[in-house]
């Protein structure tokens, strides 16, 4: 199937004759697959270039154009085991990259002037004690001037442009004690070097803001990274349309390629990609993702599809709407544009620091100021005075503690399997005590599954499984997928309706609907005793046996919401599935609060009285129906199967078949959070040492530098803990 | 102290020269995938100098 992709849309030009072609690799984990994709790939004639990004996961192809079909390179991959996709950058990845690449060009700018001028100022450090010539220690202090006024100027753009825009909006944020610090340390250093004074702040003020450069370039590599990552997910989804070129050509392109107005076709046993109406055709579709509903609905012509509708039975043609035409489509982007504001709303817990901290600093150096002028020093000894204490304050590990905590955190959480979508979700996750969660697809996993497997034999199992290979439809495919089959039979042929058949062994073999295969009787005894389930029969000469298959909950869900319960979280399942499908799973689950039919309105509802309770709400969810839940909520999480505007709003996404990395993110962002505020508490600790001795007049330059290493290498330090968590899993 | 005199340029040149360094390997992706270039480092055999090339 994945060789029929039309690749012309992603191909790049790169040079005169050379095509550019990225795709998206599953399965690269170790350097030895680097070294065999990059070693057979380059092997292909006319590939100038295969170069495999180990951290993005990614492959990037060139070769001459005209040659080679870009098929084969994925054909090639698939033979050596990894599945590729074609794979076209959002705009928001390549926004965050640009800016981690610009900020690292910013640190090496700073750390390379602080690291010269460290060489000029431990010479006047240590010649102020012993025998240096005043003209010599100007003469370096010129030379620090020259090489640290650039470079900040350079460098510290970042901050000046954050801190004037929070001006402009009468606001104040942390980069404004920043800015107000630098500037001032440098014009005072300046003034100082041309007076011939023996102290000049020129290292401390390049190396603050170098250490500062640090903790904002690994909060946006972080940021980079999960985007890259979400990229990666979004093209191994392989969202393809069947699209007709005229009234009866299909081809199979990228979704990426489709504009409204499009006609697509959908056949039994895909999801559809694309948001549209019915034009043509009849088949059973199931909604369960978008909606929560697990009962299948019938498609007519007019019928509305959404992206991850599942067609059943029949083959559809579809027109492709522009997003919001539906009314359940439209009345979610209502209901989600107005949550999506609230929760902008938040503050995070660096900028509450800095609303507190700004003003303290400030108002300190200014006491301090007017305490020498009154105590009988002259303006300008009082003057340097209060910008040392400005210098020694600057919230250098402040602006280290959060981002720290944040990188060590995230990659804790990316290894076990939860990815984070904004940058201020492990406060938020870490403070919530109560979790809804939905039922369809969230607690119980979205593909169906055979639940009946125990009462089967294992070799009827599989000989049904490789039988199944050759059916599309979603209930075979389930059988298949239970039994781990491989190699579909040879010579098998379809009933339309009814099922698939062949010969194996000199006797037939059929699988199908129960009438088909005379097998009524035992599915009728199935369906009694479990209503939700679908049934199949499996034929194999006189024998017969019925796979009951149905959506089965996460193997580790209940383990997962009795942990949930034991840390004192209360635990709620809202569904939008019939009552008696989720008063089941609660039973199953040991979920004592639960509803059922609920629709997105009322979820919000759900969500805004349990807030008006002063409570704070993880929502877990994946339908369409649960996105304006999720962005209502304090924190959200999506598995990775949802929907896309789920994955959207969500804070994280989790990867898998298990329920843990729910749990992993509560532990991991509430360890996280809890050594962010020692981060904080580290930072004013230090302050309340430092700032008396620089309010003394005693803070040399020296001193300020030592000062300022020594913090920020202890909140690094840390920041590592919250490492830990990785290996006890 | 005359040593000074081409001792601090020297310094700064050499300075420069390791901040241009630095530009140049950022610019030309040197830090786009550093798991995969800590593993390329002790990686048997380079499947051939083609995939130094710049990307």
């Amino acid at each position: 199937m994945q060789s029929t992709i039309d690749f012309s849309h992603y191909l790049k030009k790169a040079g005169s004759d050379l095509l550019h072609l990225d795709l998206a690799v599953e399965g690269i984990n170790c350097a030895g697959c680097m070294a065999k994709i990059e070693r057979n790939l380059s092997k292909i004639p006319d590939v100038t270039s295969a170069r495999v990004n180990l951290t993005d996961r990614r492959l990037a192809l060139e070769w001459k154009e005209g040659a080679v079909d870009p098929a084969l390179f994925v054909d090639r991959l698939a033979e050596l085991g990894y599945r590729a996709y074609p794979f076209e950058p959002a705009g928001a990845e390549t926004r965050e990259a640009e800016r981690a690449s610009a900020l690292l060009r910013r640190l090496g700018v700073a750390a390379f002037a602080a690291m010269n001028v460290m060489m000029l100022s431990v010479p006047v450090w240590s010649g102020n004690d012993s025998d240096m010539l005043p003209e010599q220690r100007d003469f370096f202090h010129w030379l620090s001037a020259l090489i640290v006024l650039p470079a900040a100027a350079y460098s510290a753009q970042p901050f000046f442009s954050s801190a004037y825009a929070a001006l402009r909006a009468r606001g104040v944020n942390m980069d404004v004690p920043i800015s107000i610090g630098i500037i001032l340390a440098l014009a005072m250093s300046l003034f100082e070097t041309a007076t011939h004074a023996d102290h000049a702040y020129f290292d401390a003020a390049i190396m603050l803001i170098a250490f500062l450069l640090a903790g904002r370039y690994l909060d946006q590599n972080m940021r980079r990274r999960t985007r890259a990552f979400a990229g990666n997910l979004a093209a191994l989804k392989a969202e393809t349309a069947t699209k007709f070129i005229n009234d009866d050509e299909i081809r199979t392109v990228p979704v990426a390629a489709i504009r409204p107005g499009d006609i697509v076709l959908l056949r039994p046993g895909e999801r559809s990609a694309v948001d549209g109406s019915v034009i043509s055709g009849r088949s059973e579709i199931d909604q369960s993702l978008i909606t929560g509903e697990t009962l299948p609905t019938t498609a007519v012509a007019g019928s509305a599809i959404y992206a991850g509708t599942l067609v059943r039975s029949g083959a559809l043609r579809v027109r492709v709407s522009a997003a919001s035409e539906g009314t359940l489509l439209s009345e979610i982007s209502r209901l989600l544009e107005s949550a999506v504001q609230s929760r902008s709303r938040y503050l995070r817990l660096a900028e509450r620091a800095s609303r507190l901290y700004a003003p303290a600093v400030h108002a300190t150096a200014l006491l301090t100021m007017i305490g020498w002028l009154i105590a009988g020093a002259g303006l300008h000894d009082s003057i340097v005075i209060a910008i040392a204490v400005l210098i020694i304050t600057c919230p250098c590990a402040l602006g280290l503690a959060i981002p720290a905590v944040q990188t060590v955190a995230s990659g804790a959480l990316f290894g076990s399997g939860v990815l984070l979508n904004s940058g201020d979700a492990i406060e938020r996750i870490a403070e919530i005590d109560r979790v809804i969660f939905d039922k369809t697809g969230t607690l119980t996993l979205p593909e169906l599954d055979v639940a009946n497997a125990a009462a089967i034999p294992a070799c009827v199992f599989e000989l049904a499984g490789r039988l199944a290979l050759s059916s599309r439809h979603p209930v075979a495919a389930a059988v298949a997928r239970a039994a781990g089959a491989k190699a579909p039979l040879p010579g098998i042929e379809e009933e339309p309706g009814q099922g698939v058949y062949g010969v194996m062994d000199g006797l037939e073999v059929r699988l199908g609907r129960p009438s088909w295969c005379g097998a009524d009787k035992s599915a009728n005894e199935i369906l009694q005793g479990d209503p939700e389930a679908s049934v199949v029969a499996f034929r194999h000469g006189e024998r017969h046996y019925v796979f009951a298959v149905r959506q089965r909950i996460r193997a580790d869900a209940a383990k997962v919401i009795s942990a949930l319960h034991r840390t004192g979280l209360t635990v709620e399942m809202l569904s939008g599935d019939r009552e008696p499908a989720v008063r089941e799973a609660a039973l199953a689950l040991g979920i004592h609060r639960w509803r059922a039919e609920v629709t997105p309105v009322d979820k919000i509802e759900r969500i805004e009285q349990i807030k008006r309770d002063g409570r704070k709400v993880l929502m877990v969810g994946d339908g369409l129906n649960d996105a304006p839940a999720l962005a209502a909520a304090h924190a959200s999480m999506s598995p990775v199967t949802a929907t896309h505007m789920s994955q959207a709003v969500a804070d994280a996404v989790f990867l898998g078949e298990r329920l843990a990395p729910v749990e992993a993110a509560i532990t991991v962002s509430r360890k996280a959070l809890r050594l962010m505020r020692q981060n904080l508490w580290l930072a004013v600790i230090y302050n309340v040492l430092a700032v008396p001795i620089a309010i003394a007049g005693f803070v040399t330059p020296l001193i300020a530098a030592a000062a300022m290493s020594g913090s920020s290498l202890l909140v690094m330090l840390n920041a590592l803990r919250a490492r830990q968590h990785r290996e006890t899993i | 102290m005359e040593v000074l005199v081409y001792l601090v340029p020297l310094a700064i040149t050499l300075g420069a020269l390791g901040l241009a360094a630095f530009l140049w390997s950022l610019k030309n992706g040197q830090y786009d995938d550093l798991d995969g270039a800590a593993w390329r480092a002790i990686a048997d055999d380079e499947p051939s100098d083609k995939s130094s090339s710049v990307l």
